[in-house]
């Protein structure tokens, strides 16, 4: 690349075959490294490093001085499947996403099939607001809401004892905190799949359900006999994303609850933010980090497994 | 017939009520005199209007820094987001190099890899950098983003290689073909793009929670968090606190939304 005279260098760019291919090899790295070398630093090499730093005993000694840092195997492990503050965390989890996954997506699926039909005004508007909550600030509305679960000034409990029914502690007994995130949750995500959904739907011809009305089938018989086949494949794909995400809470119960009542609302994530930066155990939280990614990863596993079997049956 | 269209309307009215409810209420109280709402039955609109705790929230609360540091940290991510994915995704798409396709495997398997896993030891890696406590810190995770590679890839799939090629035969560079062809035709995946990185990084929690360890570079979210935990009992300052952080980014959506559910769906449909 050393050609100074311009006439040399016009004859260089016909020859295009040879010289265009290197350029353009070169640009594509020269495009593409930036990101790949942003992934490799700050995503790759730390997942790396959680997985060694979970086989140490690294914790406030290690972070002051490195030389107090040992290895110690599958000890944090250990220690953590023998911590019931851990297996609490893992079951207010699992609970979570039990009750949050099925409720959510049904939460969407009923906003979808409401929402896409003909004889509803103003569609467009609707979907929009529906949808909004999603894009709100997660810590802002959660502030919001536990204002609106306050047992005695709360608008959700006046709107109970207002129809004669007994108020409830929402976030302050533990047989209830789960169940009132919960409401604030599906509030918040429930547009999401819900727009997934209807694009789904929108590609039903209605000639099907033309048909199945001729046949004589009712709302409920189109809807277990059209539109459930047809969003079937989707549906799967929204569960694995929700497992995931019901897996990954955090900020919910940090700012309504701060993992209370009675540690009733300790996510695994949550668990592992104390374990980590409260009390600065960071190879054990890692190693949290890392059982949370298995379950996440097998549950995952498991429901394209189910999906295989279920389409080889249809 | 009749019947059906009444209660289809009346029950999308039903969740207009429920999904509205929470954010008027926000509204309303944020305007209520100190101790107004914690009286029963709740009140749902102001007796009289007033704006002290919005006034207090910037006077005494350092409400303006908090909001600077959420807008200046959301700008910045957008523009290095930007920077880093839109050529990534276009030279994966359009341009053919060595290792592109094991490079591609990669990115997939590690799309099922939660960011949380890292957050450790990139908290201590950041910590030997001397970047715990800066903007920089709080924007590192921005630069990495997989998915927004992906969806840069996708859309940049539908270039036709007719427009490159004769491009090419003009003489111009990969450079200039890839400002003067392939961004304006990239305009509307990039606008998505960055909308989803700028209320991203507006509504992170976690990281900014983590890295960000003096009150002076707190985020709105962060703020309003510990904010809640000192002043649980002052409901109207709260919901304040709660509009000035919501507002933003609900009205950036609401102008912006067609690009922000096209490209959600795009996102999401084709996995």
């Amino acid at each position: 690349m050393t050609v100074a005279d311009p006439t040399l260098t016009k004859a260089g760019t016909r020859d295009r075959p040879s010289r265009g291919r290197g350029a353009r090899e070169r640009a594509a790295w020269a495009f593409v490294a930036p990101a790949m070398l942003a992934i490799g630093l700050f995503f790759a090499i730390p997942v790396i490093a959680a997985l060694l730093l979970s086989l140490t005993d690294f914790d406030i000694y290690a972070l002051a001085n490195l030389d107090n840092l040992r290895f110690v195997g599958l000890q944090n492990y250990e220690r953590l499947l023998t911590n019931p503050l851990f297996w609490g965390a893992m079951k207010n989890t699992l609970t979570f996403a039990v009750l949050g996954v099925p409720l959510s997506i049904a939460a969407s699926l009923a906003a979808a099939v409401i929402l896409n039909a003909r004889v509803v005004k103003w569609r467009p508007i609707w979907r929009v607001m529906f949808f909004a909550p999603y894009v709100t600030t997660l810590v802002a509305t959660a502030v919001v809401w536990r204002y609106l679960l306050h047992t005695r000034y709360g608008v959700i409990n006046w709107g109970l004892t207002s129809l004669g029914l007994p108020a409830v502690d929402w976030l302050g007994d533990p047989s209830t905190s789960i169940p009132a995130i919960l409401m604030f949750v599906v509030w918040k995500i429930f547009g999401y799949n819900m727009l997934i959904f209807l694009a789904v739907l929108q590609t039903v011809p209605d000639d099907l359900y033309e048909a199945a009305r001729i046949d004589g089938a009712g709302p409920w018989k189109q809807f277990r006999h059209v539109t459930l086949p047809a969003i079937a494949p989707t549906m799967l794909l929204v569960s694995i994303i929700s497992v995931a995400s019901f897996f990954q809470l955090f900020a919910e119960p940090y700012v309504m609850t701060q993992g209370g009542p009675a540690q009733s609302t300790v996510t695994v994530l949550y668990f592992m933010y104390e374990e980590g930066f409260k009390w600065w155990n960071l190879g054990s939280a890692s190693a949290v980090a890392f059982v949370l990614f298995l379950c996440i990863l097998a549950i995952t596993l498991v429901q394209l497994a189910v999906a295989k079997r279920v389409g080889a049956y249809q | 017939m009749k019947i059906r269209a009444i209660l289809l309307n009346l029950a999308v009215a039903l969740i207009a009520l429920v999904v509205l409810f929470p954010l008027v209420w926000m509204v309303s109280v944020s305007f209520m005199a100190t101790g107004e709402a914690a009286t029963f039955p709740p009140p749902l609109w102001p007796k009289v209007w007033t704006l002290e705790h919005y006034r207090d929230l910037f006077l005494n609360q350092g409400m303006g820094r908090y909001l600077w540091n959420s807008f200046a940290l959301a700008t910045l991510a957008t523009i290095l987001a930007l920077g880093f994915t839109v050529p990534a995704g276009y030279a994966f798409a359009k341009l053919k190099f060595k290792g592109r396709e094991r490079l591609f495997q990669f990115l997939v398997a590690a799309l099922v890899v939660p960011a949380q896993i890292g957050t450790l030891p990139l908290f201590l890696m950041l910590k030997g950098m001397g970047l715990v406590n800066t903007y920089a810190g709080a924007l590192v995770p921005w630069l990495a983003s997989i998915f927004g590679l992906f969806l840069v890839r996708q859309y940049a799939l539908s270039i036709p290689d007719e427009m490159l090629e004769a491009a090419r035969i003009d003489g111009a560079g990969e450079g200039q073909i890839f400002r003067r062809v392939v961004l304006p035709t990239l305009q509307p995946i990039i606008v998505t793009l960055g909308l989803f990185v700028f209320l991203g990084s507006w509504n992170d929690f976690l990281w900014p929670l983590i890295i960000l360890t003096d009150q002076s570079n707190y985020t709105l979210p962060v703020a309003l968090a510990s904010l809640s935990r000192e002043h649980v009992q002052d409901v109207e300052m709260m919901m304040a606190g709660a509009v000035v952080t919501v507002a933003p980014v609900l009205i950036l959506f609401l102008a912006l939304q067609r690009y922000y559910i096209r490209g959600m769906l795009a996102g999401s449909v084709k996995g």
